[in-house]
């Protein structure tokens, strides 16, 4: 009932103002135009119809000059060769191994630093204390080429997976501390007030705005981290190893078999990209609420 | 009858932690809201207006005198106060439903309740359809409306407003203040207004208060009596543009004397 009289008696009170503003209102809230939503597909499309027709073309021409023997294959393999190859190792049954034991490597090393990534760099963003305790040692470490560790850490762990888990923690987990931190420090302020404003305690500003607020740092920390481990991953097994797909690497190409070592390239290859769609796919999740940038980016 | 809000004698300093110098921002304020009011406060830039509003939310401390609130100092943030902010200061992963529920949520009000206050707060502030929008996709003027019903929502017997509308362009703004007062209307709160805009406060307010430049003390208090509810054109009316002259005169005043004593300093 009230309601209903304070609307009637708006345009009273409002004067012609009162429908400008609505209007303007009622443009912000229509999406893009539904001709801008099909060219965006469309445009969509014709960026994957390009791209994989780039990928056919450079897949025939590199097929193409090994076939007209323009190269030798010994350097430069070709995509059939590496098919080839590719069936023959999943046929020794060496592969399998392989990928069990670089997959476990990644996955033990990779999740230990998500979890120690986020925990301490949570702490460090949040207690002044902590990160003056934790600082010294990160930035010490951070700016040590990690690799320069695998010795130890074999002397350590010995050449089975463990001292692989350890190359692949120390290289992926200080990028993910370190995003983690910047986005509990990068926390709003004016939204840190409104929540004490409305008598929010710490944890409960920790909970509703440091921690969403953080997200989209944790989530580039977890993609930079995630190359590095991949990089680990082949570092520890050239190094020293007795499998894994690093190590399928070092043997194929210490003994010339250049199609073995683009199996393996090509199994980290597509890992990595699996891996990366899936953090974006995340990230989309948690970001839904941004609107969708303009241009190229994507 | 007791006063709703009473300020006694109010004194604020404060240091900038980075350069330790010492500000003293409010000296012996003192003012009185009655329940049901709408105070206006106005007064040259850099006078404290801010600061007392924060000292009346409890989120910053005294250096001296006390706040009253229904007879009772004020001693931190509280449900029986409520703010809005200048900027809208939503938080962005959030939809309007879900940032009007935040204050309830983060006082414990069961979720199901929270958000029937909040759809119906939503609809007050003409913001009905908009529930599942994010900040982000609103205009200026709905993130405010956001921000004023999130604060509203709460049932707080005094609202803080802190220039709510200052980002505003000026129509949207000219549009707002008639709908707060459309708002206040129906709520009937108490208000405490704190804008730089002189007609603003003379249009919404029923007394404004003028402070003096730092440190912020009242300079006058000047009773508004137009018939409500007021239209906008009555902020064209020739006794409106004569008070609101007076008011600006008396600000002028402070801004040449603040001037002048910074020149001393």
């Amino acid at each position: 009932m009230l309601e209903e009289k304070a609307r009637l008696s708006l345009p009273a009170s409002g004067g012609p103002g009162a429908f400008q503003e609505k209007a303007g209102g009622l443009e912000d809230r229509l999406p893009a135009p539904p001709g801008g939503v099909r060219r965006r597909l469309r445009a969509a499309s014709r960026a994957r119809l390009i791209s994989t027709v780039s990928i056919v073309v450079f897949m025939l021409l590199w097929e193409g000059v090994v076939r007209l023997h323009l190269v030798n294959p010994l350097f430069t393999s070709s995509p059939t060769r590496i098919a080839a190859a590719f069936a023959q190792m999943i046929h020794e049954g060496s592969l399998g191994k392989d990928l069990r034991v670089s997959g476990s490597e990644f996955l033990l090393g990779y999740a230990l630093a998500v979890v120690v990534g986020i925990l301490v760099g949570v702490g460090m963003g949040w207690y002044a204390d902590v990160a003056a305790a934790l600082q010294p040692f990160v930035s010490a470490l951070y700016s040590t080429p990690r690799v320069a560790l695998i010795p130890l850490l074999i002397i350590w762990l010995g050449i089975g997976i463990w001292s692989k888990v350890a190359v692949v923690f120390l290289v992926a987990v200080f990028q993910i501390l370190i995003s983690t931190e910047a986005g509990v420090r990068a926390a709003d302020e004016s939204l840190i007030r409104t929540a004490h404003s409305f008598g929010a305690n710490d944890r409960q500003i920790f909970t509703t705005i440091v921690l969403p607020g953080a997200v989209p740092f944790l989530i580039a920390g977890l993609r930079l981290g995630l190359g590095q481990a991949l990089v680990g991953i082949v570092v520890g097994e050239l190094y020293a190893a007795t499998a894994g797909i690093g190590y399928e690497i070092a043997v194929a190409g210490e003994t010339f078999q250049t199609d073995r070592v683009f199996v393996g390239i090509a199994i980290l290859a597509s890992t990595a990209i699996l891996l990366m769609w899936g953090l974006r796919r995340l990230e989309m999740r948690f970001e839904s609420w941004r609107p969708q940038r303009q241009g190229a980016g994507r | 009858m007791t006063s709703k809000l009473e300020a006694i004698d109010v004194t604020v300093r404060y240091e900038n932690p980075r350069t330790g110098v010492v500000t003293l921002a409010l000296s012996g304020l003192s003012l009185r809201v009655e329940p049901g009011e709408f105070l206006g406060v106005v007064g040259p830039s850099g006078c404290g207006k801010t600061t007392f509003l924060y000292c009346v939310d409890g989120l910053m401390p005294l250096s001296g005198g006390r706040i009253l609130l229904n007879g009772r100092p004020i001693t931190g943030p509280g449900r029986d106060r409520a703010v809005v902010f200048q900027s809208p200061s939503l938080l962005p992963w959030r939809t309007t439903l879900r940032n009007v529920t935040y204050g309830l949520e983060l006082q414990g009000t069961p979720l199901r309740e929270a958000l029937d206050q909040a759809r119906e707060m939503i609809r007050l502030v003409g913001l009905e359809g908009f529930e599942a929008y994010h900040p982000l996709e609103l205009s200026g003027g709905m993130q405010q409306r956001v921000n004023l019903a999130r604060a509203l929502v709460m049932g707080a017997e005094v609202v803080l407003l802190d220039e709510p509308f200052a980002a505003l362009d000026a129509q949207t703004r000219e549009f707002m203040q008639a709908e707060l007062m459309r708002i206040w209307g129906e709520t009937r709160k108490t208000a405490v207004f704190i804008t730089h805009q002189i007609n603003e406060a003379l249009y919404l307010a029923d007394r404004v208060v003028v402070l003096s430049h730092r440190p912020g003390r009242v300079k006058s208090v000047i009773p508004v009596n137009f018939p409500r509810p007021r239209e906008l054109r009555v902020k064209r009316t020739p006794a409106f543009l004569h008070l609101e002259d007076h008011v600006w005169s008396l600000i002028e005043e402070e801004v040449r004397g603040g001037l002048r004593s910074a020149a001393d300093a």
